[in-house]
């Protein structure tokens, strides 16, 4: 097992170096930084003074991949590939282009994201597996198949509707919730109540269906068979047998997303003023702060790759069948 | 002289390219018998056959608007002189012309639905010189009614009524158009024909396509006739009618789910044979690029080649030389981007069908034979596994008319200009803040791109269950029950 996980995380290495090397080449080959000083500096004709000192300022003035105007080792670190891109493999993202230092920012917005992302993931999973369980149990009646119709509509609709809509009428037109903003500890619960809805409810279509079809396939094998013949009441057999079963194509499969809840959620957080990493990204596209969208790409990549070796510890944890070597 | 000149866009081109391969495709299948009994297993599902009159409309919409040109301007010399004829800088297609009582019809700032006065109070002048604050009448809209508060009802319904009479006709026309080829083929006379599509008793379900034939009739009819007295979803902040909007926002929809294919085609197809056929190290180097692409969170990984892409654009302005060609290079570059991005999907599960497909007899028989690596890989494989690539471009379709939603609201989505879905959600936002609230141009927006999605997803369930009868699915099992009965 651990000697697995050793294998797993040295081949988590070069999927993490390809991330890096793309984007480098996206933000350093195929535009170069002058492009990137015209874009923040607006205007079409700004004077190359501008642009020089504009990249001096933020350290693209550096060669890509080798200095030779420096000295011994330097001539290799000192250029933009390693100060910019390869530093972020010991998580030094250095400063946004703002100036302001990217690591600090993280540490603190990334309370607000989870205090969001962790709700949202958990009562998500619960309502969508009660649910799903529950069309299961009414399988092949009206309440399955208007429950299926529901799941597919809700699917169909944009989680942009679902939060503008949620906005309007719950925190515009009945006044229960503030409309945006948040506060830390109790406070933020009333400023998080209606995201946290809002997120259950956009997730709900597309999670019962699938879980409920990992149902069905659950109660057609043998053992949910076994179970009846023995005179099990249906409940017991659902609860007790289909559950349980269901669970672990469901949970291994929820497991991946766990490390990215620190990303908190793009469009959430910045409709309702979350100071979190979601809308921190958003800024940072709206403004063209191209360090913190690199830092994100790259940090997003690392928690989903850090999610896919999680799922394989998980399978060995609820299924004593797998053996991970 | 001619009055306008032919303006081709890039994305009109890649557009025709990709109708061109869907007609060819489907008279390809026509002729396959194997073919025809998986498509009959699609149509033979009446909300299979409801959506594809929904997803029909839409295209025909989005077909009519990529027809672009620009109309000749008022001149002033004499053309027989010679004059040179000039050409408006702005871009029109031709459903800008069929609209033109929607598009021309400007007000000059908000109006709600139906309205015949503007949405908030202006200062205006009176007959006798002083100044009052009041609601104006509209320009066009209810513009000719006398006293619209008493009158418009009364307008509305009247011509609602016209309306549906016309639909009603227009359906029951072909109604009896569809009724006579089924009634031809079973050796049914028109009326028992007729009766049997609407009651679902015939093999494909022309009942889905006829009562929704009608719903789209009805409800087309309705707002073709409204349209013109009346602004039917409002107008907005600078006056524009809300539902031209929305017409033109259908196209940038479509273009976004299907553009993205023309990438994705090739390069899912081409390395995800490939790495299953060959396996060793081109199967690990193609595995390697699909796993660094996919480990990065889809919108961020969008985000950062379309703000790329963007400066690119925009440093290069000199190679476009209308508004609109420039909106459109940044259309059809969102679409290669998230065609670069999504095609690691399609490769992942051909990989996967390749690696047990090239152990069967007929492939190793093939091979024995000294049919060459390629033509085994585009005869022996490629059309066995070919339901998996229809399968994945038709969800995928779903997905990326919401995707460009949120991309036009992270920013980096299609060009502000553009009309699109995304940027009339993205309008809203601030419209549902202010008091009173402006809903209409969300509600539009909503109606419309709810429909397109839920047609989508609804023909994607069908497809799936036709082609792949292994997967399980949630519809199927009533519906196959229902069947039963």
């Amino acid at each position: 097992m651990i000697a697995y996980l050793i294998r797993r995380l040295l081949w988590a290495l070069p999927t993490l170096i390809g991330v890096n090397l793309l984007l480098f080449a996206l933000f350093f080959v195929v535009s170069s930084p002058d492009d990137m000083a015209r874009a923040h500096l607006g205007a079409k004709r700004v004077t190359q003074e501008a642009i020089e000192k504009w990249k001096a300022d933020r350290g693209y003035d550096k060669p890509l991949f080798w200095n030779s105007a420096a000295d011994g080792s330097a001539k290799f670190t000192d250029t933009i590939f390693v100060t910019k891109s390869a530093r972020m493999f010991v998580l030094d993202f250095g400063k946004s282009d703002e100036g302001r230092d990217i690591n600090r920012e993280l540490k603190t917005r990334m309370g607000p994201s989870l205090a969001l992302a962790l709700p949202v993931f958990l009562l998500g999973l619960f309502v969508a597996i009660s649910f799903a369980l529950m069309l299961a149990f009414f399988r092949a009646t009206w309440i399955d198949f208007s429950g299926v119709v529901l799941c597919v509509v809700l699917m169909s609709i944009s989680g942009l509707f679902y939060i503008i809509g949620g906005q309007y009428i719950v925190a515009r037109l009945w006044s229960l919730v503030p409309i945006s903003g948040f506060q830390s500890g109790l406070d933020s619960v009333r400023f998080l109540a209606l995201p946290v809805v809002v997120g259950v409810i956009a997730g709900l279509g597309a999670n019962v269906r699938w879980y409920r079809a990992i149902f069905l396939e659950e109660i057609g094998k043998d053992y949910v068979r076994t179970a009846r013949a023995k005179g099990l009441s249906e409940s017991a057999v659902l609860f007790r047998h289909v559950l349980k079963n269901g669970m672990i194509p469901i949970l291994t499969g929820a497991v991946v997303v766990i490390p990215s809840l620190f990303l908190g959620s793009l469009l959430s957080e910045s409709f309702f003023g979350i100071p979190g990493l979601g809308s921190y990204t958003i800024q940072a596209i709206l403004a063209q702060d191209f360090a913190i969208v690199r830092a994100m790409v790259f940090i997003g990549a690392l928690l989903y790759i850090l999610g896919l070796i999680l799922t394989d510890i998980s399978y060995t944890l609820v299924d004593p069948r797998v053996r991970l070597q | 002289m001619k009055d306008f000149q032919f303006v081709v866009l890039w994305s009109d081109v890649l557009f025709a390219v990709l109708i061109a391969a869907l007609v060819a495709g489907v008279s390809f299948a026509m002729r396959r018998e194997h073919l025809r009994r998986a498509w009959r297993g699609v149509f033979s599902r009446p909300s299979a056959m409801a959506s594809l009159v929904i997803l029909l409309c839409y295209l025909a919409v989005a077909i009519i608007d990529s027809v672009h040109f620009r109309p000749a301007l008022e001149q002033k010399g004499d053309p027989a002189a010679g004059a040179k004829v000039v050409y408006s800088v702005e871009v029109r297609s031709l459903l800008d012309v069929v609209l033109a009582d929607m598009r021309e019809t400007s007000e000059k700032s908000y109006s709600e639905p139906f309205a015949a006065y503007l949405y908030e109070k202006q200062v205006m002048e009176q007959p006798d010189g002083t100044q009052k604050r009041d609601y104006p009448r509209l320009k066009y809209g209810a513009a000719h009614l006398q006293d619209p508060e008493n009158e418009r009802a009364a307008d509305i319904a009247g011509r609602l009524v016209k309306a549906f009479a016309i639909g009603a006709a227009l359906w029951l026309l072909a109604l009896a158009v569809l009724a006579r080829g089924v009634g031809k083929r079973q050796g049914m006379d028109l009326k028992t024909a007729a009766i049997a599509i609407l009651r679902g008793r015939t093999a494909i379900a022309w009942d889905g396509f006829a009562w929704a034939l009608l719903v789209v009739l009805l409800f087309g009819s309705a707002l073709f006739t409204l349209s013109g007295p009346y602004h039917v979803f409002g107008t907005d902040a600078t006056g524009n009618d809300v539902l031209y909007q929305t017409f033109k926002a259908m196209r940038t929809a479509l273009m976004i789910g299907t553009l993205a294919t023309l990438v994705v085609l090739p390069l899912g197809i081409g390395l995800g044979i490939a790495a299953g056929y060959y396996g060793g190290w081109v199967d690990d180097a193609i595995q390697y690029i699909y796993t660094v692409i996919s480990s990065i969170p889809y919108v961020l990984l969008i985000a950062a080649a379309a703000l790329m892409m963007q400066m690119v654009i925009e440093g290069r302005s000199d190679l476009f030389d209308t508004a609109a060609a420039r909106a459109d290079a940044r259309l059809v570059s969102l679409c290669v981007i998230i065609g670069a991005i999504s095609w690691t999907t399609l490769c992942r599960l051909l990989r996967a069908e390749t690696f047990k497909l090239r152990e069967l007899d007929y492939v190793q028989a093939a091979r024995c034979f000294g049919v060459s690596n390629l033509r085994i890989m585009l005869r022996h494989i490629l059309p066995n596994a070919f339901h998996i690539v229809l399968i994945t471009v038709v969800i995928e379709f779903s997905a990326l008319v919401l995707a460009e939603a949120v991309l036009s609201y992270v920013g980096v989505g299609v060009d502000p200009t553009t009309f699109s879905f995304g940027n009339m959600i993205n309008k809203a936002r601030g419209e549902l803040a202010r008091e009173p609230a402006i809903w209409w141009s969300i509600t539009s927006a909503f109606v419309f791109m709810v429909s397109l999605v839920l047609a989508a997803n609804l023909f994607a369930d069908a497809v799936r269950d036709a082609f792949d009868p292994r997967a399980l699915t949630p519809l199927r099992r009533r519906l196959r029950l229902g069947a039963a009965k």
